[in-house]
């Protein structure tokens, strides 16, 4: 009697958590994701950088990139035509004349253009670049818009640090306001 | 134009404001009206194409079945336009024509599109969404694997941030309300909600982002508050009844009803919880508003209160002085439309439209109002309020507030003006 009493209340107590359970997960039909797997597809990149992948390059190394995967779209040293202008427009976002937005006079932080250029560019073939190649005209659209030397080496150490020139020019929306 | 033999003579009661806008009740009362005047006239011989025919395909039988049907061969004008990038097929914006359509639902086919490198031909048996970031367990699931959970259905525009922006323009676009407001469609999405994918995976406190990111070539990137995923977020499978259609994210996208249409990621492939804003490309150097100091504005997330009158509109000329229904669509990112009013003669005098029901939160709402046009020159407006009280500005205010450094966000007041030949044209007030 007691060890069926036992039973009983050891199944009800089973079934309550795992009613419990089920309500508060779901049908969990998810498969757990190996660091490998999500090693290969987490290509995002924060304004902090972690998660830059190893590898550097200069200004120097990218003009060669430039010139062999972006010039055709973005011009001669980024001025643009027939696609986004990525140099020059500093000083443009206040006053009457349109701004001209460019890497170097609007996008606030340097880790968006290599998590962006590894991600979709070159358009024609995107995600083909490798990694050094990706932080060498990473540095040379930096260098052309005057925000890292000539002889700056890029790499995951360096890119968080570079402080783009419009870096506070934003302002978190509310509405109303 | 009216003259005392008008058949449709509007009186004091039944006018609700000036330049012939009348209550809807005269739309029976033209019914009635015009009948008895045609009854004492006499009956001129119909037009030979007037006459009532025997049509051939009254006697022959018709065509056989298709598997997935198409429109009318008469309705080929219905259809989108787009503009693309230099040296790209597939990079641009599609737009829908709502000034050849009604209710508040957008056929599939039509929905408007916006791609940052294309349309992706996705495999659906191995395209898999991967949830990871600040959570316990970081999950991969397939469409099979998704398609088992339980689904809940949900009608809500989608809007590109662009949608509008020729309003920003000095001088009136003449355009139309397809090339104008055609980056805005509503559909039912099918599909199952992300909170429950994100709980299953156990997320962190810590996360009060998401990032979400497609599977297309540019892999289209945006950083999303937790709260609103939590809220309201949509992995959706299903658009109108059907698998979502490839220009709109096939085999899923995500749904974020009433926020600007580019962070509802199409081709879903990953989400990530963090801490904080990712700073995409989108995020930071597109979808930001410049103000005239300089300045951004940045995560301008959801959709502002907003209409516009569909018909008449640019394109669509006017025959002849009488009654008709002028149309609209209305909409807010914030929650439901509460009214919408409706002005013949460029705001001036304004009278509540009727919506067409259902009104339903962050979906389009069909609004309709009876006007009797005298033939004369009339300036048509459309003002739409919110339930949270939000009343869609003027062009003066929304410039006055905003400058006209940006393109995103407009949500002004559209002014068609109509000659007295009847022609509509897009002007400002």
């Amino acid at each position: 009697m007691s060890t069926r009493n036992s039973l009983l209340i050891a199944v009800s107590a089973l079934a309550l958590i795992s009613a419990v359970a089920v309500a508060a997960d779901g049908p969990n039909l998810g498969r757990v994701a190996t660091p490998e797997e999500i090693a290969a597809w987490d290509v995002s990149i924060g304004p902090e950088g972690v998660g830059l992948p190893p590898g550097s390059g200069t200004p120097k190394q990218g003009e060669t990139v430039y010139l062999a995967k972006c010039v055709a779209c973005h011009g001669e040293k980024g001025a643009g035509k027939p696609n986004d202008q990525l140099v020059g427009g500093q000083g443009t976002l206040p006053g009457d004349k349109p701004p001209v937005k460019t890497v170097g006079s609007f996008w606030p932080y340097a880790t968006t253009i290599f998590d962006y250029v590894r991600r979709a560019m070159p358009y024609n073939e995107s995600k083909s670049l490798t990694n050094d190649e990706v932080y060498a005209v990473v540095a040379y659209i930096l260098q052309l818009n005057g925000v890292v030397g000539e002889n700056d080496t890029i790499d995951a150490r360096t890119l968080p640090k570079v402080k783009m020139p419009n870096r506070d020019g934003f302002v978190t929306f509310a509405r109303g306001k | 134009m009216a003259t005392d033999h008008s058949p449709v003579r509007g009186s004091d009661l039944d006018t609700v404001a000036g330049n012939g806008l009348v209550h809807r009740r005269m739309f029976l009362m033209a019914g009635t009206a015009a009948a008895a005047s045609i009854a004492s006239a006499a009956l001129p011989n119909p037009a030979a194409a007037d006459a009532l025919q025997v049509e051939p395909w009254m006697k022959l039988p018709g065509s056989g079945f298709v598997g997935y049907g198409q429109p009318s061969k008469h309705e080929d004008k219905v259809v989108r336009i787009w503009n693309t990038a230099p040296g790209t097929i597939g990079t641009g914006t599609s737009r829908t024509p709502h000034h050849l359509l009604d209710g508040m639902i957008t056929p599939n086919g039509l929905h408007f599109e916006r791609h940052h490198s294309g349309i992706p031909e996705i495999n659906p048996d191995t395209h898999r969404l991967l949830i990871h970031g600040l959570v316990k367990r970081p999950l991969i699931f397939t469409l099979e694997t998704l398609a088992r959970y339980p689904m809940e259905s949900r009608i809500a525009f989608i809007e590109c941030a662009g949608n509008g922006q020729l309003l920003y323009q000095k001088e009136p676009a003449q355009a139309g309300v397809q090339q104008i407001h055609g980056q805005v469609s509503c559909a039912e999405w099918t599909g199952v909600k992300l909170a429950v994918l994100l709980q299953e995976a156990g997320v962190d406190p810590k996360a009060k982002w998401i990032l979400a990111e497609g599977a297309d070539a540019a892999g289209m990137s945006r950083s999303i508050p937790m709260e609103k995923v939590m809220d309201d977020a949509l992995v959706a499978l299903y658009q109108n009844g059907e698998h979502v259609r490839p220009a709109n994210g096939y085999p899923m996208r995500l749904l974020l009803p009433g926020y600007e249409g580019n962070m509802n990621v199409k081709w879903l492939r990953r989400i990530k919880a963090t801490e904080s804003p990712t700073m995409t490309k989108d995020e930071t150097s597109k979808y930001t508003i410049t103000l005239p100091d300089g300045k951004s504005l940045q995560f301008v997330l959801p959709q502002e209160g907003k209409s516009v009158i569909t018909r008449p509109s640019p394109g669509l000329t006017m025959k002849e002085p009488g009654l008709y229904e002028i149309s609209g669509l209305a909409w807010s990112g914030y929650g439901k439309i509460n009214k919408v009013e409706v002005s013949a003669d460029g705001g001036k005098s304004w009278a509540a439209a009727a919506l067409q029901q259902p009104v339903l939160p962050k979906a389009l709402t069909r609004f309709r109002m009876a006007w009797q046009w005298n033939g004369g020159p009339a300036i048509l407006q459309s003002r739409a309020t919110d339930d949270t009280g939000y009343v869609q500005p003027t062009r003066e205010q929304m410039i006055a507030k905003r400058g006209t450094r940006t393109i995103f966000h407009s949500n002004a007041i559209t002014t068609w003006s109509i000659s007295d030949k009847g022609e509509v044209k897009h002007v400002y007030a």
